[in-house]
């Protein structure tokens, strides 16, 4: 197997006639802590959407832990069992409990028996620091703890890649830090990571790189020492001038 | 020659209730099945299966039941099966059925929310699985109400039946009125036997409504 967790290569993406995705090239290595900023409707998105494919590329490869996704197969399918998504409104299953989110997938798509899909999602409830929630329902819990339940859903699966879209940017702001905590643990863990945010403090706590996005180009990327300290671009001098 | 409308033909007419829930009960259940095909067609990512089933949708939506009965009927025979009203009346009314229904329960599932979709896919969720376990259970929800308002159409619709010979409780009334010429008494009687059957699920039909409302606005 390869070095690399993530391996993009002249990656365009089209909606329609619009380019949403402008021939990116992006090699994530294994561990790596990657955090993606940009102006909303940059492609931020769309860019980690393309490694599960929940967004089909027109051009170019995506090769995800020695996978190619383009090459058909039941590669697709291998590469969603590998990769966890966090979303910006937790898309919890409303209509099962917090447990039943958990060990859904992990039964249906691993085999897992139940016992065992039930002790794993207990041991990741457990470390997003919500045990005892498993038998209530997703609209019980606070915009926080729906959010940590959703990595739990995500790592229930065991996957080797997180992918996280805005996961605090729908929470008020008393609960983005129980979140951002959460996401800090599993950086410390080794977990690969690819994480859209606007959250700079996390940024720099965690990212080994931080990447810069707009209109579907990637503009500048670097440590974030380099990336805030000193950035070259002037959109990003922009960028950053406003969300700061 | 004209009688009395006496007790034997008050019983005719109720026991003639019996046709009209067996017609009605075939065509649900058919239609359910039917529906549910034509439901996951229209929201299928393959446009053949989305153009084939919006077709067969118009085709049954925009076209009277009757008209529908009579081909069915008549067409029964050209293909060289028996002429039987209840088999003519039961395929008529699933197709019916199944195209309704197929359109209700379409709407159920797009109004699903695309996130649930997302996720289910991003969790390595097979379309089977993601149908079964994520999707039809919130889009049977939201279609609870529409559907036990779609069956008390059904169970009048059952009514046409009686124009291919059909003996259902309409055409119960319409033998015993040949008889009797009491067509007030005795379509009064049909009519309010049809009332009973469908006015509680009407009552129904609005109270899971509201009910549906009260969680959307929550
Ligand atoms: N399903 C779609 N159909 C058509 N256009 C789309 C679709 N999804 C996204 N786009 C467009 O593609 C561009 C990139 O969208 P994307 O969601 O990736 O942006 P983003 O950087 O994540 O923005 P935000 O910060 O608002 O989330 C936008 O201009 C958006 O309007
Ligand atoms: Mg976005």
């Amino acid at each position: 197997m390869s070095e690399d967790a993530v391996i993009m290569r002249a990656v365009n993406k089209y909606y329609g006639g619009f380019h949403a995705l402008v021939d990116i090239d992006l090699t994530v290595r294994r561990g790596e802590r990657i955090v993606i900023c940009g102006p909303s409707g940059s492609g931020k998105s769309t860019l980690i959407r393309t490694i599960n494919q929940l967004e089909a590329i027109q051009g170019g490869t995506i090769v995800v832990d020695g996978v190619e996704l383009t090459a058909g197969g039941d590669n697709v399918a291998r590469v969603r069992q590998d990769v966890g998504m966090v979303f910006q409104n937790f898309n919890l299953f409303p209509h099962m409990t917090v447990l039943e989110n958990c060990v859904l997938s992990p039964m249906k798509t691993r085999k897992v028996p139940r016992a065992e899909a039930e002790a794993t999602a207990r041991h990741y409830l457990d470390r997003v620091r919500i045990p005892e929630q498993a038998d209530k329902y997703p609209a019980q819990l606070s915009g926080g703890q729906q959010q940590r339940v959703a990595i739990a859903r995500a790592l229930c699966m065991k996957p080797r890649i997180m992918l996280f879209d805005e996961p605090t940017s729908a929470l008020d702001p008393e609960m983005v830090k129980e979140v951002l905590d959460t996401m800090i643990d599993l950086a410390r863990e080794g977990m690969t990571m690819l994480c859209v945010t606007h959250e700079m403090d996390f940024a720099r706590a965690v990212a080994d790189r931080v990447i810069f996005m707009d209109k579907g180009v990637i503009v500048e990327e670097g440590a974030p020492d380099a990336f805030f300290g000193n950035p070259k671009n002037e959109r990003l001098r922009n960028f950053l001038g406003q969300i700061a | 020659m004209i009688r009395e409308f006496s007790s034997a033909d008050v019983m005719f007419i109720v026991l003639a209730v019996r046709w009209t829930l067996i017609l009605s009960a075939i065509a649900f259940a058919g239609g359910a099945v039917g529906g549910l095909l034509v439901a996951l067609a229209r929201t299928s990512a393959s446009r053949a299966l989305r153009r084939a089933s919006a077709g067969f949708i118009q085709v049954f939506q925009g076209t009277p039941l009757l008209m529908q009965l009579f081909l069915v009927y008549f067409g029964l025979a050209v293909i060289g099966l028996p002429i039987d009203p209840l088999l003519a009346a039961a395929v008529a009314l699933t197709l019916h059925a199944s195209a309704y229904l197929g359109e209700i329960w379409r709407g159920s599932i797009e109004a699903v929310p695309p996130g649930q979709t997302e996720a289910a896919t991003a969790l390595a969720l097979s379309y089977p699985h993601r149908m079964r376990h994520v999707v039809l259970p919130q889009a049977a929800r939201i279609a609870t109400a529409p559907t036990v308002g779609f069956l008390v159409q059904l169970i009048k619709g059952t009514s046409l039946a009686s124009i291919i010979g059909f003996t259902e409780l309409t055409r119960a009334g319409q033998i015993v009125n040949n008889a009797t010429f009491k067509p007030f008494l005795v379509f009064g009687t049909v009519a309010a036997l049809y009332f009973i059957l469908c006015w509680p699920l009407s009552l129904m039909a609005r109270r899971l409504e509201a009910r549906m409302r009260l969680a959307v606005t929550r």
